[in-house]
């Protein structure tokens, strides 16, 4: 079944084109990889798999939703990781993960699991977010988005800013996501360690998708 | 560059603004030679010939941008959008016009430029800072839907809000300097009626006209915004082909 | 929807608890204000009892504008508004939260304002129930257009200019109708200050139902 599918999908920034007619096609259970320079529409691309956009022109379908009509729909399946982390910099990591977890209908139980997948130590449950460093704050973020079990992932460079251990953490995560059935779409410039993750790599360039492949490394 | 130049004017327009000016000629020489001298105001009276026409058109346009409002909410019509923004802009001007002339012809005749008793006159000054507000919302820039919904929800919020502060300012003073409306007396002679109904005419097909060519430079504005569109779509997809 | 409510209030206020910025430059904000006014009018003792009310709801319409930027922008730093698109919690829930939070603020200030011009102005209740029933009405209106307004220049480079002149002149029925109230309940003017808390309410009816309306369309466009 396709997961994404979208057709010559215009979507701007204001006035801006950030993506300029994007044909793209995913299976379930695919592990996509986004590559290309900065600037070149990945994260919008995320966003509008996230249901986060409107189209300006094109049409294209999500977990089976209609991008212009089912928005809500698409956003209750999916989680993303954007270069934001939407956190309470005045609450601590406990209370924004069970905030996040109560508003995504989720329940707050899970918040424990989570912050342990992400090897945040209890000691740090506590800690208001304002004072956490970037990496510690993303490993909050990445917790946000495990709490709401996801059936497709949209991570946008989430190896950014951690430290080596903070890494292979996000690898097992996105490989425990495709075992078990989930679709995964993460952007990265770390070429050689996301390519043993994916199954497929696309290259985004100008606001369309200049290269696909499949089944690479 | 455009190969042709874009005329906003049109055989209707051209007919209503001939219309206009000549209106406009017969209502000066009327108001201003003809008409009878008030016994009370004398010439200040004449005010009236521009000051009622332009406070029935200020609240007829913000009715229009009312209702163009809630046309792009329920149907996301951006026809009504552009026409509920053009209304706006020539409602403002119209609503200074009238709080303008309503302040000169208060001072000579009840020696005052501004009375807070007057409920119309205190209602269409917060009528104009609220539209104020409406055109500084569009001017923000961004997505063009995106301006839309911020202005089409400040244009019902105002129509929504405007009756309570008639009816707030109306218990807050029950006095009023306003002229009980002449119109309905039966009081005013053949001559001065006349007048004021033709310049109700005039002063509603300038309206019209106004607004007409305002929306069509908008229109434009959007085509224009729309080919910039395809070639910053063109521009944006040759980034990728230089990678 | 409730729960959801409650969640957005208190999480609004759980911060503002935190960063206590309300106790300690609002406050004290609104304070310096009604000194202000009293420098400049004290010499004329009975200008100042008469306009007693009128300065006060000025006061708190200042109060009031400077709780919304705040109530706002704690959801545009990070990108917090496309997470609650994301999470998909009611937006009529987030907006109902998010005005009772700016509401409790802005009573917690009125009352100490209350203090302020019994003491500064040496202004006499004569009807509490009046006075404080005023306070509540009022506040709905002014949290209710203060919270959708916000989110409606929210995401704007120039949000700080545009919210004032955008949110004052809807609040001028609630300057008014409270400055009247206020008048009969201190005893300043001969008015039904009760009926002015009819108008009070018609308005505070008003902005909730088109703020629970609109918050959604505002958080999936803008």
């Amino acid at each position: 079944m396709s997961i994404i599918r979208l057709h010559a999908a215009v979507a701007l920034i204001g006035r801006f084109p950030a993506l300029a007619g994007v044909d793209l096609e995913v299976g379930e259970g695919e592990v996509v990889l986004l590559q290309g320079p900065n600037g070149a529409g990945k994260s919008t691309l995320l966003r509008l798999c996230a249901g986060l956009m409107t189209l300006e022109s094109g049409e294209g379908q999500v977990l089976g939703h209609d991008l212009t009509d089912e928005r809500p729909a698409i956003r209750r399946s999916v989680g993303l990781l954007g270069h934001d982390t939407a956190l309470y910099d005045d609450l601590s990591v406990r209370e924004n993960l069970d905030f996040w977890a109560r508003a995504s209908r989720v329940d707050p139980e899970a918040v424990g699991p989570a912050m342990e997948r992400m090897g945040i130590v209890d000691r740090l449950e506590s800690v208001h977010v304002g004072l956490l460093s970037a990496g510690q704050r993303r490993r909050v973020a990445l917790a946000a988005v495990v709490v709401r079990r996801p059936r497709l992932w949209l991570l946008d460079e989430p190896h950014a800013g951690l430290d080596p251990g903070g890494r292979d953490l996000v690898d097992r995560l996105v490989g425990d996501a495709s075992a078990a059935g989930a679709t995964v779409l993460l952007s990265s410039h770390e070429v050689d360690r996301t390519l043993d993750l994916a199954t497929r790599r696309i290259t985004v360039a100008g606001g369309t998708i200049t290269g696909d492949a499949v089944d690479v490394g | 560059m455009p190969d042709e130049i874009h005329h906003t004017g049109s055989r209707t327009t051209r007919l209503l603004g001939a219309a206009v000016v000549v209106g406009l000629v017969v209502l000066v020489v009327l108001g201003w030679f003809v008409a009878p001298e008030d016994d009370e105001q004398q010439d200040a009276v004449r005010m009236i010939f521009v000051h009622v026409p332009s406070a029935l058109f200020t609240y007829v346009a913000f009715t229009v941008t009312a209702i163009g409002s809630v046309m792009w909410l329920l149907r996301r019509s951006i026809w009504w959008d552009t026409v509920a923004a053009a209304a706006a802009e020539i409602g403002v001007l119209f609503c200074a016009l009238t709080l303008f002339t309503g302040s000169v012809w208060g001072r000579p005749t009840w020696n005052t430029y501004w009375d807070w008793g007057d409920v119309r006159l205190v209602t269409t000054l917060v009528l104009l800072l609220m539209m104020v507000g409406y055109l500084s919302v569009r001017s923000l820039g961004g997505a063009e839907s995106a301006t839309a919904t911020r202005a089409a929800i400040v244009g019902v919020l105002a129509a929504a809000i405007i009756p309570i502060v008639n009816r707030s300012v109306e218990w807050w003073e029950n006095n009023t300097l306003h002229q009980k409306s002449s119109l309905t007396d039966g009081n005013l002679e053949d001559m001065t009626l006349f007048t004021i109904v033709l310049g109700l005419v005039v002063w509603g097909l300038f309206f019209v006209w106004s607004v007409i060519h305002r929306f069509r430079i908008a229109w434009l504005e959007r085509e224009l915004r729309l080919t910039d569109l395809d070639q910053a779509l063109r521009d944006r997809r040759a980034e990728g082909e230089d990678t | 929807m409730l729960g959801d409510i409650r969640l957005v209030a208190a999480k609004d206020l759980r911060i503002e608890w935190r960063s206590r910025v309300t106790v300690s430059q609002v406050l004290p904000f609104a304070l310096l204000v009604l000194v202000l006014f009293g420098f400049a009018l004290d010499a004329n003792r009975p200008v100042l009892d008469a306009a007693t009310s009128g300065l006060y709801w000025i006061t708190v319409l200042f109060v009031g504008l400077m709780s919304v930027q705040r109530s706002t922008a704690i959801e545009t730093t990070d990108g917090a508004r496309r997470a609650l698109l994301l999470a998909g919690i009611e937006p009529a829930a987030v907006f109902l939260g998010k005005a009772l939070a700016v509401a409790v603020q802005l009573l917690f200030v009125e009352l100490v304002l209350i203090g302020g011009v019994i003491v500064l102005f040496d202004a006499s209740v004569e009807s509490v129930p009046l006075l404080l029933c005023t306070c509540l009405v009022a506040t709905v209106g002014i949290s209710a257009a203060g919270t959708l307004l916000g989110a409606l220049v929210a995401g704007v480079r120039a949000r700080e200019t545009v919210l004032p002149i955008l949110l004052l002149p809807i609040l001028a029925p609630v300057l008014i109708g409270a400055t009247r109230a206020f008048d009969d309940a201190l005893g300043t003017v001969a008015v039904d200050g009760w009926a002015w808390l009819g108008l009070l309410a018609g308005f505070g009816a008003i902005n909730i139902v088109l703020g629970a309306l609109a918050y959604g369309v505002l958080l999936e466009e803008t």
